[in-house]
């Protein structure tokens, strides 16, 4: 009989198909997510808040349990429902529109809080589910549907770096930026994830992972192009590490 | 009388909320409703609940979700510009169906208004507290110890129909002060079988099927929104039949009908006695709660008998009005009481009015 | 019967402290309704403060009345300010250590209580407002003058004990004036 090596996460529904484009790495992302809880034995302990834009997606896919929070609002769920719940391991899943935008203040301060909970970030610069708007996250120079002569400084500001303003904060206890663009990066942020979930367990307080993401479809890429631009272009901007390890 | 505690409204509300096993509370400092947050923060670590100040209304209504997410009895609580931050959140609890109590202490005017007190929020807590058509359950107490004990009540009805109840408030109501008799709290047991019972709150899977607590069906394409609408509204209907609630006094042989809610209802009650003293033949209807209006009570009145009805609120325009006015018809003549931006509602203007009518 | 009253000064007078002394006496004493509602202005300090209290036999209808039984005024802008809001008949007790302002009005009585100077020569200014108190409930009857006396004890007393004897003193001065004004009357 032949040893199984390899299966779909049990936190992901058997036969489940997800709604994300082609080449889009929310796949990865949400797979090594579940690969983390498997690994650390808490998928019938976990209960994730589902943030609005693609991220939500994951309810398609996810067998976990879960409670949908307003746009930008995760954070703020996931504040209180821990603290309720504070034998449940939480995590939100949110992209850059939702937690660095209209969330900004609930994210900023949760963190400050250092509420027990960790933030899965997926930063791709741009809202992908309404079409491809600015995010606060997008390049300077990008053409978006908002920002259709490029993103401006003047006009729009800087990319906001969330791991950075984090790192001002004295209560997070685990800062770190992490890509799926490559198999050895996988490997790293399925370690990074592990360590934030582990800080949670540990009681140790707010843990944050953002993920360089892709968003093939309305960067007008295909995606191994999208892939390349990540590395060439976007981790110039929002460079990849562990920003603190309590 | 040794069980007559004199409490300020807005602490008598806290701790009876505590008593009925609220034991999460999150708000934002917004006057006039200061002391409910303080209160819980004082008393929430001796119950062994959660008392979080959120960085926002928006955040802190989004808090009180959470919270009644994991199962637990929640609360939060504000005054009308701040209500509507908390729509949002709102809004959410009823698509999500989530059980939670929240206070309107209602200050004067659109946007921020003035800080005292005033009933100008009547449409928004009965016609649409945030977006997507739901409606809410919303108890208006008269005196402290019928906030007190709509408190509780709200909390049961909250749980018994899987929504968020509104408590609809005034900056007196949260202000003043007044005699009240607290109920015996609910046991440590009973709270946590209260939660026990709430199945479908999310807890982890714990070796069962997977809690999804959603409002509406999200981005999952296997479940039905207009399903849900249905269900939705086939409850609101049934809370016509079943849930209105409405004080009625001295109408069997009443000529003039005074109508008011809450505050004003206390005031008008008042003034129905003393016109009763001059010899004027008043009665009273007074909504103790204001959704679902107690359409039937207005529409069962003897029109032949009644000279008319006064519409008593701290509300300009007037609000509640509309919804006597819309059940009436046309079949009898309306006066009207009104103040507003923080001028109490006086009686004697009341008793004018149905003096008015009487002489028309 | 239902009786109400307006006390008002400034923020720091003991105003709150007053109303709610006649209001917990009520409450715990006595089988009566009472109510209680606080009104400040929107400075945290040193501006106006007043209160409404109405104590009655049946449910009390409006906490915040626009014309009181009973106005106390403890200075000169409270008493611009109060006027008018005081039924014809009413009475209106003066702290006549502070008010200069002409009263204005002839239907109404006048119950002066040098307050300010009483608290002075009892040495702590700031049991005023037990002089006050002390000159409604002998004016008025409105309340067994023990039980306030006692509830005084109980709320003020439990962090001050010391302060009883001069609280007590105070009360009985305030009393001694309210009862004899009404008896001039």
């Amino acid at each position: 009989m032949m040893e199984k090596v390899y299966s779909r996460p049990s936190g992901i529904f058997e036969g489940a198909v997800t709604g994300f484009c082609p080449g889009c790495l929310h796949s990865s992302v949400s797979k090594i997510v579940c690969e983390a809880l498997d690994e650390l034995n808490m998928v019938d302990n976990a209960c994730y808040i589902q943030g609005v834009g693609c991220g939500g997606l994951v309810v398609t896919y996810f067998d976990i349990d879960t409670v949908s929070a307003p746009h930008g609002r995760a954070c703020a769920v996931a504040s209180s429902f821990k603290r309720c719940s504070p034998e449940t391991l939480v995590f939100t899943y949110q992209g850059d529109g939702d937690l660095a935008a209209i969330g900004l203040a609930e994210t900023m301060s949760a963190a400050n809080r250092g509420e027990n909970f960790t933030v899965i970030f997926v930063n791709n610069g741009i809202y992908g589910m309404t079409g491809g708007q600015l995010a606060p996250t997008t390049l300077l120079g990008t053409k978006t549907t908002t920002t259709p002569y490029g993103r401006d400084i003047r006009e729009h500001g800087a990319p906001l770096h969330m791991c950075e303003i984090l790192n001002q904060l004295e209560a997070p206890a685990y800062i770190a930026r992490v890509t799926c663009a490559d198999v050895p990066n996988v490997r790293k942020a399925k370690e990074a994830v592990k360590k934030a979930f582990r800080c949670q367990i540990e009681g140790k307080g707010f843990s944050f992972v953002e993920f360089v993401s892709n968003c093939p479809t309305n960067w007008g890429m295909s995606p191994a192009e999208s892939l390349d631009y990540i590395h060439n272009t976007v981790l110039k901007e929002f460079p990849l590490g562990e920003f603190r390890a309590k | 009388m040794a069980d007559r505690v004199f409490m300020k409204g807005s602490e008598a509300i806290a701790e009876a909320a505590v008593r009925a096993g609220c034991r999460f509370f999150a708000g934002y400092p917004i006057t006039p409703q200061n002391e409910v947050p303080e209160y819980f923060a004082r008393r929430m670590p001796q119950v062994g609940g959660v008392f979080l100040q959120g960085e926002s209304e928006v955040a802190s209504a989004n808090m009180t979700y959470g919270a009644a997410a994991a199962g637990v009895r929640a609360m939060t609580s504000s005054s009308s510009c701040g209500i509507s931050l908390k729509s949002e959140a709102i809004s959410w609890m009823a698509g999500a169906r989530l059980p939670v109590v929240i206070a309107n202490f209602q200050r004067g005017g659109p946007g921020i208004g003035t800080i005292q007190p005033s009933q100008q929020d009547y449409f928004q807590a009965t016609k649409a507290s945030g977006n997507g058509g739901f409606e809410m359950l919303v108890l208006s107490p008269s005196t402290l110890q019928e906030a007190v004990d709509m408190t509780a009540e709200a909390f049961e009805l909250a749980d018994r129909y899987s929504n968020p109840v509104l408590l609809l408030l005034d900056g007196f109501t949260g202000t003043m002060m007044e005699p009240v008799s607290l109920p015996e709290p609910l046991s440590e047991e009973r709270i946590a079988a209260i939660r026990a019972s709430k199945t479908w709150a999310a807890t982890g899977k714990r070796g069962g099927a997977q809690h999804k607590v959603m409002c509406g069906p999200g981005l999952d394409t296997r479940l039905s929104q207009q399903a849900m609408n249905r269900e939705a509204a086939a409850m609101y209907a049934k809370w016509r039949e079943e849930e209105c609630d409405c004080e009625e006094f001295m109408l069997e042989d009443a000529e003039v009908v005074v109508t008011a809610y809450g505050i004003s209802g206390r005031i008008a009650k008042s003034a129905v006695k003393l016109l009763r003293a001059e010899g004027i033949r008043a009665g009273l209807i007074r909504p103790r709660r204001v959704h679902p209006f107690p359409a039937k009570v207005y529409d069962s009145l003897d029109f032949s008998r009644i000279r008319g009805i006064v519409c008593a609120e701290m509300s300009i325009p007037a609000q509640f009005a509309t919804d006597v006015e819309a059940v009436v018809h046309g079949r009898t003549a309306f006066a009207y009481a009104l103040s507003s931006g923080g001028d109490i509602l006086d009686r004697s203007e009341i008793m004018e009015a149905a003096r008015g009518l009487m002489r028309d | 019967m239902e009786k109400s009253i307006i006390i008002a000064g400034f923020g720091g007078q003991g105003v709150m402290v007053a109303g709610q002394l006649l209001c917990y006496t009520a409450c715990e004493t006595t089988d009566r309704y009472v109510t209680f509602f606080p009104s400040y202005g929107a400075e945290m300090r040193g501006g106006t403060a007043n209160c409404y209290v109405v104590i009655s036999d049946e449910p009390v209808g409006a906490p915040k009345v626009s014309r009181a039984d009973y106005l106390v005024v403890l200075n000169d802008p409270s008493l611009e300010r109060f006027r008018d809001a005081v039924v014809p008949g009413g009475t209106v007790f003066v702290n006549s250590s502070v008010v200069t302002h002409d009263i204005g009005r002839t239907d109404i009585n006048v119950v002066k209580v040098d307050a300010g100077a009483i608290a002075y020569e009892l040495g702590n200014p700031k049991v005023l407002n037990l002089v006050i108190v002390g000159a409604i409930i002998g004016y008025t009857d409105l309340l067994p003058a023990e039980n306030v006396l006692q509830t005084a004890f109980k709320k003020l007393g439990a962090k001050r004990p010391e302060m009883n004897p001069i609280n007590e003193a105070a009360f009985r001065r305030g009393l001694e004036i309210g009862k004899s004004a009404r008896s001039g009357e």
